[in-house]
C-alpha cells in the first residue's frame, strides 16, 4: 500500500507550525483594532431565580463606561423555531442563554454586560448593577428533574414522546425509543443476564483557550466580527438570526482557536458584543475568564444510565435494554441522541430497546463534547460486557469478537452499518503487544473496552488557484484545531501531484468561502477533505484543456499522472504547464462544493492497565495503548495526536473530573487547580495503532478520527480497577475517595 | 478619568524596553495589551495552566501573577524572544518535526518552561521532564509527543555543545 500514495501518509510540517511555535499566530484574544473597547458580564449567583429588577444606573456613571446592555435590548420580535444546524429550537432559547430573560436557570447565567474603556473598569462597572433576585428551587440532576414534584425550568415546555408532543409540562423535553426485534423474547432465551446502572458526572472539554470576541457594527450597518470558533458560518447564522439581520450582512472571521472539543460551537459573547458595539460605535472586545468558561458555557452531560443485556451460554448477546437520562443543562438539547445511537452500536444484537431521556437541569446549557454522548454510554455498555464476559469465562476481547457489528448489522435506530471496522479494531486489540504483555505486581489490573462514533458529512467548500512558480492558494472555510490545514492540503497535493509544501491552505472568512459546516462531527479532513479532493481535480481537468491548447489536441487525449500532463509524446510537468496559464487563457482556479452522503464512522479501543493504591485509592495508569480505524491515515503524526489527545481526555472523565456541585446549584471547582484536568506528571507516553478499512465513501478511504478515541477509555479503566482492586465502580469519576468507599464496602461484605 | 500610571524599565528579549502600565495591571497583560506581545497566552490568569509562562530574571514564573510594575530592572524572555533570530530554537524545531502541537495555544508556554529546564539540566529523563512540565496544561496531545519534542531538542543541544 505504501506505493499507492506519493503524499498520504507521510509526516509533512504543518503550514501554520512556524506562526504556532513563535508566537505569532493571533488567536481571538490576540486581535487589535483601533478604538476598541473591553467588555465584561454580570453573571447570576443563583442556579435558578426569577429576575425582579435590574438597575444598571450607578454601572452607567462610573467613568469610562460606554454602553450597558441586558436582554431587553435584543430585538423584541416574536418567538420562532429556528435551526442552526443543531437542531430545531426556540429563538427565546437561543436569546435566552446569552442573555437571561425573565428567569436566570444556572449559576453563571449571563444578565447583563458593560463596555468600557478596559476590562478593568468593565469588571467594576458590572458588580456595580443590581439585580432584584426572587431565588427559586432548584434541580440538578436527571433523575430528581424527571420527579413529578420537581421544580419546572420552562413553563412552556413540553414533552415530545416517541415524535408526538404531549402537551405535559414537564423538565423531560424529549422522550425517545428504538426497538429491534423482541427484547422479552431476547431475554427469556438468556441464559445469563446482568443490569446495573451508571451515574456520569458533568464534565467540561477544558479548552485551554477561554472563549471571546469581537464586534464591531459598523456604521454601514455590517456587523463585522473576529472570534475562536468551531464554524464561522454557524456564529454568522447565529448572529443574524439573534439581531434580525439577514445573513449578508455579518461578516465572520475565523481567528486561531485554542481548543474545542464542540464546546466552540455554540455561540455566547459575539451577540453581546454586538449590541454593545451598536450603542457605543466601536469594536468591543469580551473574553471570558476561566471561571466563566466553566460557569457559564456548555459541559458535557452528567447522566443517569441503567444497562440491561442477556447472553446464550455459548457467548452470543441476545437482548439488550438501555435507558439513558441525560441532562441537558437549562435547554433542551442534551447529546441523548446519539447516546442512543452509540449505546449498542458496537455489537450484533437481534432484540434491543433504547430509550433516551432529555432533561433540563439548573446547570449550564450543555454543548457538544467530542463523540458526544457516546462515552456515558458506552461506560455502561463496556462496563456491563466485561461482567458478562467474566461470567462467561471468556477472554473480553473474543466475547467482543464473538458479537462485534460488521458490514450490514443493523443497529436498533435503524441504519444498517456500511463497511465499518469494528472486528478489525478488536483483531488489533487481540494482536497487539500490550495486550498480552505480562502484568506483574499487586493491585494491578488490564482492561479494555471499544466504541464508536459517526463522522458527520455536512457541507463543506473550496478553491484551488494555481500560481505560475507551480505552487496553488486552497482556501477552506475549516476552523483547523488540530492540523486540518494540512491533512485537506496533503489531499490536493495527493491529487495534483506536487509536494505537500506546494500547498498554501489557508481558512477565510465567511465573505471569502463558500459554505462550510462547522469543524465538529469527526468531519474535517473527510469532508473539507473531500472537497479539496474536488476542486483538485477540477484544476486537473482545466490544465488538461490547456496542454491540449499548447500541443493543439483535443483535452481528451491529455493524460496527468503524478504532477505529470502528457500527450502524444509531449510532456510538461504541472510546474511548467503553471507557467504558461497565462498564454492559455488566463489564471485555472479549481473550486468544488460537497455534502457527503456516504459517510463512515470509526470505531475505537484501548488498553489500559493500571495499579490501586490501597491506601488512598488513587488510581495510577501504568501503561496505555489507544487503537482507532482511521480509514485512511492522511498524516499519521496527526492521527495519533488526535488518539493521545482523546484517550487522555477519556483518562480525566474516568479518574478526576467533574462539576462539583453545592445543594443549591454552584460549581465548587470552577478553576483549573480544583477541576484537575490530568497533567503530564499522571501519564505514560500513550501508544496508539492505527487500523486501515477504508471508508468507501471518501476518495481516499479516509474516516474521521476526532472523536471515537474518548469513547472507551472511561469503561476501560473501570474494567481495569475491577481487576487491580476487586471492585467494579459504576460512577464517574472514580476519584480516590469513591474507590476507597468501593474497598471499604467490598471489605465488609 | 484619572489613571496613575508607572514607569517601568525592564529588558525582554535583550532588548531595554519602557512602558507604562496601571498598578494593578499584570505581568501578563503588559506584555500583550501594552507592548503587543501577543505570543504569551492567557488560558486562566490565576496560575494554573501555564499558558502565560515566561522567564522572569532566569526563572519561570506565570506571567499573570506577576504584576507589570515587578519587571522594573528583570530581565524577561517571552516566546518571542526563543528563537535565534532566523533560526528556530531547537525546542522549536522538535515541536514541529513531532508534531507536539494541535490547537496551538499551551505551545508558548510549553516551550518557554522547557527552554528553562534545558538550559539549566540538560539530558533531563524523562520522569524530570514530566515534572518540569505538570504546571503547563495541554488538552489537545495527551503530552506524549510534547515530551518526545522535549527529549529531541535535548538530545540535540548536547549534540550541539559536544
Amino acid at each position: 500500500m505504501s506505493e499507492q500514495y506519493k503524499i498520504l501518509g507521510t509526516r509533512p510540517i504543518r503550514h501554520d507550525g512556524v506562526d504556532k511555535v513563535t508566537g505569532r499566530a493571533l488567536y481571538g484574544a490576540d486581535f487589535q483594532i483601533a478604538g476598541l473597547l473591553e467588555a465584561a458580564i454580570l453573571r447570576s449567583p443563583h442556579a435558578h431565580a426569577r429576575i425582579l429588577k435590574i438597575d444598571t444606573r450607578k454601572a452607567h456613571a462610573l467613568p469610562g463606561v460606554k454602553a450597558v446592555v441586558t436582554a431587553a435590548d435584543f430585538p423584541q420580535s416574536p418567538d420562532r423555531i429556528v435551526d442552526l444546524g443543531e437542531g430545531e429550537t426556540p429563538l427565546s432559547y437561543i436569546r435566552g442563554n446569552v442573555l437571561a430573560s425573565g428567569k436566570t436557570l444556572y449559576k453563571g447565567h449571563a444578565v447583563a454586560a458593560v463596555a468600557a474603556v478596559n476590562v478593568h473598569v468593565a469588571q467594576e462597572a458590572a458588580s456595580l448593577i443590581e439585580v432584584e433576585y426572587e431565588e427559586l428551587p432548584c434541580v440538578l440532576t436527571a433523575p430528581d428533574a424527571m420527579r413529578p414534584d420537581a421544580p419546572l425550568l420552562h413553563a412552556d415546555l413540553k414533552t415530545t414522546e416517541f415524535g408526538e408532543q404531549t402537551g405535559r409540562a414537564s423538565n423531560v423535553a424529549e422522550h425517545f425509543r428504538h426497538l429491534l426485534g423482541d427484547v422479552e423474547k431476547g431475554f427469556a432465551d438468556a441464559d445469563h443476564v446482568v443490569e446495573r446502572e451508571f451515574h456520569t458526572a458533568t464534565v467540561h472539554q477544558g479548552y485551554i483557550e477561554p472563549h471571546n470576541a469581537t464586534v464591531l457594527w459598523n456604521q454601514d450597518g455590517r456587523v463585522l466580527v473576529w472570534t475562536s470558533t468551531q464554524g464561522a458560518f454557524v456564529v454568522r447564522d447565529t448572529v443574524a438570526c439573534m439581531l434580525d439581520l439577514p445573513v449578508s450582512q455579518v461578516r465572520v472571521t475565523p481567528m486561531e482557536i485554542g481548543g474545542g472539543f464542540g464546546g466552540k460551537i455554540p455561540v455566547y459573547l459575539e451577540p453581546v458584543a454586538a449590541l454593545l458595539s451598536k450603542k457605543t460605535g466601536r469594536p468591543v472586545r469580551i473574553v471570558m475568564t476561566r471561571q466563566e468558561v466553566f460557569e457559564g458555557t456548555g459541559p458535557t452531560p452528567g447522566s443517569f444510565i441503567r444497562v440491561k443485556m442477556g447472553v446464550r451460554g455459548d457467548g452470543r448477546m441476545v437482548a439488550a435494554q438501555a435507558h439513558l437520562a441525560y441532562e441537558a443543562g437549562a435547554y433542551p438539547g442534551a447529546m441523548v441522541g446519539p447516546g442512543g445511537m452509540c449505546v449498542f452500536a458496537a455489537y450484533d444484537i437481534g432484540n434491543v430497546v433504547i430509550d433516551g431521556f432529555d432533561v433540563v437541569v439548573n446547570k449550564p446549557s450543555t454543548a457538544a463534547y467530542r463523540a458526544p454522548g457516546a462515552t456515558n454510554a458506552a461506560f455502561a455498555t463496556e462496563s456491563v460486557v466485561d461482567e458478562l464476559a467474566e461470567i462467561l469465562g471468556m477472554d473480553p476481547i473474543e466475547f467482543r469478537l464473538k458479537n462485534a457489528a460488521r458490514e450490514g448489522t443493523r443497529r436498533a435506530d435503524g441504519p444498517k452499518f456500511p463497511r465499518i471496522g469494528c472486528v478489525e479494531v478488536l483483531e488489533a486489540i487481540k494482536a497487539h503487544p500490550h495486550y498480552s504483555a505480562p502484568l506483574e505486581g499487586p493491585h494491578r489490573g488490564r482492561g479494555v473496552a471499544i466504541g464508536f462514533w459517526f463522522n458527520a458529512g455536512l457541507q463543506s467548500s473550496c478553491t484551488i488557484s494555481v500560481n505560475a512558480d507551480g505552487s496553488v492558494v486552497l482556501v477552506e472555510g475549516s476552523t483547523d484545531i488540530g492540523g486540518t490545514r494540512t491533512s485537506i492540503a496533503m489531499q490536493a497535493a495527493e491529487v495534483l501531484g506536487i509536494p505537500a509544501e506546494k500547498v498554501q491552505p489557508s481558512v477565510a472568512d465567511t465573505d471569502s468561502v463558500g459554505y462550510t459546516a462547522v469543524t465538529g462531527g469527526s468531519r474535517t479532513t473527510f469532508a473539507t477533505g473531500f472537497a479539496a479532493c474536488e476542486a483538485a481535480n477540477d484544476v486537473i481537468r482545466q490544465m488538461k484543456e490547456r496542454a491540449a491548447r499548447l500541443w493543439q489536441t483535443g483535452a481528451g487525449s491529455v493524460e496527468a499522472d503524478a504532477g505529470v500532463f502528457r500527450s502524444n509524446g509531449n510532456s510538461l510537468s504541472f510546474a511548467e504547464l503553471a507557467a504558461r496559464l497565462g498564454e492559455t487563457g488566463g489564471p485555472v482556479i479549481g473550486r468544488a462544493a460537497v455534502h457527503p452522503r456516504a459517510v463512515g464512522g470509526s470505531f475505537s479501543g484501548c488498553i489500559a492497565d493500571v495499579e490501586v493504591d490501597q491506601e488512598t485509592g488513587k488510581v495510577s495508569i501504568l501503561r496505555f495503548t489507544s487503537i482507532q480505524d482511521a480509514g485512511k491515515a492522511i498524516h499519521p503524526s496527526y492521527v495519533e495526536g488526535q488518539m493521545q489527545g482523546g484517550s487522555v481526555q477519556g483518562i480525566g472523565w474516568a479518574l478526576n473530573e467533574e462539576y462539583y456541585m453545592s445543594d443549591r446549584g454552584a460549581m465548587m471547582n470552577s478553576s483549573l487547580l480544583d477541576y484537575r484536568m490530568p497533567t503530564s506528571l499522571d501519564l505514560p507516553m500513550i501508544d496508539t495503532h492505527i487500523v486501515e478499512v477504508p471508508n468507501p465513501g471518501h476518495p481516499f478511504g479516509v474516516r474521521g478520527v476526532g472523536e471515537a478515541n474518548i469513547v472507551p477509555p472511561p469503561a476501560a479503566i473501570a474494567n481495569a480497577i475491577y481487576r487491580a482492586a476487586g471492585v467494579r465502580l459504576n460512577r464517574l469519576p472514580m476519584k480516590p475517595m469513591a474507590v476507597m468507599q468501593a474497598i471499604w464496602s467490598a471489605r465488609k461484605a | 478619568m484619572k489613571q496613575c500610571k508607572v514607569r517601568v524599565e525592564t529588558w525582554i528579549n535583550g532588548e531595554p524596553v519602557e512602558f507604562l502600565c496601571e498598578p494593578r495591571q499584570s505581568l501578563l497583560e503588559s506584555l500583550r495589551d501594552v507592548l503587543n506581545l501577543t505570543g504569551t497566552k492567557e488560558g486562566c490568569n490565576d496560575g494554573n495552566c501555564g499558558a502565560c509562562t515566561v522567564i522572569f530574571d532566569g526563572r519561570i514564573v506565570t506571567s499573570c501573577l506577576v504584576l507589570g510594575v515587578e519587571a522594573q530592572g528583570r530581565a524577561i524572555t517571552t516566546i518571542e524572544g526563543i528563537a535565534d533570530g532566523a533560526k528556530l530554537h531547537p525546542l522549536q524545531q522538535m515541536f514541529l518535526e513531532e508534531a507536539a502541537l494541535q490547537c496551538g495555544i499551551c505551545t508558548p508556554g510549553f516551550i518557554v518552561a522547557a527552554k528553562a529546564l534545558l538550559d539549566s539540566e540538560p539530558g533531563p529523563s524523562e520522569d524530570r521532564i514530566r515534572l518540569w512540565l505538570a504546571n503547563n496544561l495541554c488538552r489537545c496531545t495527551g503530552y506524549d509527543k510534547i515530551i518526545r519534542a522535549v527529549q529531541r531538542a535535548a538530545a540535540m543541544a548536547q549534540e550541539v555543545k559536544i
